[in-house]
């Protein structure tokens, strides 16, 4: 009987010849990716770690430090690094959201096992590779030891056909999949198909880190063409992509016609049985609108939003806020001039960061205010107020609605 | 591994950030303990105590990897129960040393205020105050021993990886 993708991850890397849903197995991990959170709270420098060469360090969560308590886990992180000779230590200036940098730099690769504290870490499942939020004394194990234990959920296997249309993006294709199917909660989800092929990367990985939101144990992608020449420029060591055997056993085969799907929008508390096309949504004025994040944070999601606000202007009483999703998208981005377009059209354009996105800092929302996001979460009290009220959509989405001033179909706006 | 203590019930889909909402993230552990619930029950860390149990419904932990156990640890409360637990919000429990027991049909045989009595060592729980007994799923025995050992942390410590 054959295996799923994860499966397969799961089983290499417990040295196995093949594993099954329902057993637990011992993995070799890796890649360790430790966050400044780790340090702010309940730091101890360990006496030794399994191996340095595995391990890397992004600052991420609250940089610049916006409070003395996360200023402190600087100095914890960078002497931790030096002392354990880290080489992957991403600092405040080649930093970036966890999820973006673990891409950028090739740190999540096919067929491997990735750990991280972050609960989007599924976000590495874009490359194919068996990665999941741990929490962070489970990664401080693994950074000790090596090694950590999954037990193997069933499988969901999202069967992609056709081709995505215009101004529809990973954001909506996982906003349809909430919407009408709920959460997943103890499951594996893998993505593959013919129609995988017309689905960039950026927008596998909104989609894989987006699977959080759903409860999702792992959530991977297959390895084809596009997948491959993104690795090309990101990896220089050879892999072994983990393919899903033809009879692998799964719980439940779902189709998506991709060439149905439009933009959707999840209204505020959850995305689960709560996402609806922006088409259906009754008119909705907004005060904030936000797109960053390891979801979309993304270049190509920036890229959208200028092209989108490039000579228009944000709705009076409307903030716009994007947060590139790292250094390097900021870097790229002011490169391309989208900085500029976003800053002239009165977006304010901040540092990298998670910020906003996790309800930390720069962009709390206040109560009674309306919130539209493309980023990770729209749980109650996510982005600040309780009674704040956070919707959540593409980067299109969220850019024409900037202008608009209420949540639009970025298909009407931009006519 | 048997405990027996007062029962408050919460709904589906508790979110992380319902129990630790970002801006407590601020705070030392004591001070962050005060805000568990701070919206879905305003006032529950002033009732709570020593001793107590959570029983919550489905996807138990849905959200992010903060460690919620420690503040239900600051506050006391002894174990949780759930119809259904998000993978990460149950290992992020267990680790941090706080015994978390998935129990389906749990969350429909306890009323706030009921005294629940668990064995995680056989994997059953009894509603002692109505007799309603459910047996489910006992822990494995690698998870029992990070649990006795208090957690992960101390586990390191007694293993010589971390200073003692």
């Amino acid at each position: 009987m054959g295996m799923t993708m994860i499966e397969k991850i799961l089983a290499r890397s417990a040295g196995l010849d093949e594993v099954r849903a329902g057993q637990t197995v011992v993995s070799e991990v890796d890649m360790t990716v430790l966050i400044d959170l780790q340090f702010a709270t309940g730091w101890v420098q360990p006496l030794r770690i399994a191996d340095p060469a595995k391990v890397a360090v992004i600052m991420d969560h609250a940089v610049p430090a916006p409070t003395l308590h996360d200023a402190e886990a600087g100095p914890r992180a960078r002497k931790f690094a030096r002392d354990y000779g880290i080489d992957r230590f991403y600092d405040v200036g080649r930093h970036g959201i966890c999820h973006q940098v673990i891409a950028e730099n090739g740190l999540a690769r096919p067929g491997e096992v990735l750990a991280c504290t972050d609960s989007h870490t599924c976000a590495g499942g874009a490359y194919n590779t068996a990665a999941r939020g741990l929490g962070p004394a489970e990664v401080y194990s693994i950074l000790c030891t090596g090694r950590t234990w999954f037990t193997v959920a069933p499988t969901i296997r999202y069967e992609l056909v056709a081709t995505l249309p215009d101004f529809v993006s990973g954001k909506d294709i996982f906003l349809h999949i909430a919407g009408k199917h709920g959460d997943a909660t103890n499951r594996n989800l893998e993505f593959g198909g013919p129609g995988l092929a017309s689905v960039p990367m950026h927008d596998r990985r909104t989609i894989a880190t987006q699977c959080a939101e759903i409860s999702a144990d792992f959530a991977t992608f297959g390895v084809d063409e596009v997948c491959r020449g993104f690795l090309d420029a990101h990896t220089d060591r050879p892999y072994t992509p983990a393919d899903a055997d033809e009879d692998a056993r799964y719980e439940d085969i779902r189709e998506i016609d991709l060439s149905t799907l439009e933009p959707y929008v999840a209204r505020p508390g959850t995305v689960s049985h709560n996402a609806i096309p922006v088409s259906q949504l009754e008119h909705r004025t907004v005060d904030q609108c936000f797109i960053g994040s390891c979801a979309n944070g993304q270049l190509e999601d920036l890229r959208i939003a200028a092209d989108i606000l490039r000579g228009r202007e944000v709705a009076p009483g409307v903030r716009l806020l994007v947060t590139p999703a790292s250094q390097k998208v900021y870097r790229d981005a002011v490169r391309l001039g989208y900085v500029e377009a976003l800053a002239d059209a009165g977006a304010v354009v901040t540092n990298s960061t998670c910020g906003a996105c996790f309800g930390y800092h720069m962009g709390v929302v206040a109560a009674g205010e309306v919130c539209l996001t493309a980023s990770t979460r729209n749980f109650k009290g996510r982005m600040g107020s309780p009674d704040a009220e956070i919707y959540m959509a593409s980067p299109a989405t969220v850019a024409a609605s900037a202008i608009a001033g209420h949540v639009v179909d970025p298909r009407k706006e931009i006519a | 591994m048997e405990i027996e203590g007062r029962v408050w019930v919460v709904g589906d889909s508790v979110t992380t950030d319902a129990m630790y909402p970002g801006y407590a993230m601020k705070l030392p552990l004591p001070e962050a303990a005060r805000h568990v619930f701070y919206d879905l029950r305003p006032g529950w860390t002033d009732e709570v105590r020593e001793g107590d149990v959570v029983v919550a419904g489905r996807n138990f932990g849905l959200g992010s990897s903060r460690p919620v156990a420690s503040l239900f640890l600051e506050l006391g409360v002894r174990a949780l129960l759930a119809d259904e637990f998000n993978s990460l919000f149950l290992r992020n429990c267990i680790n941090f040393g706080l015994p978390a027991l998935t129990v389906p049909g749990v969350r429909g045989i306890f009323a706030d205020g009921d005294t629940a009595r668990v064995d995680f060592v056989e994997g059953w729980c009894e509603n002692v105050t109505t007799r309603a007994k459910i047996q489910a799923e006992p822990l494995p025995d690698f998870v029992r021993d990070i649990l006795a050992a208090g957690g992960l942390l101390p586990k390191l410590a007694r293993e010589g990886y971390v200073p003692r």
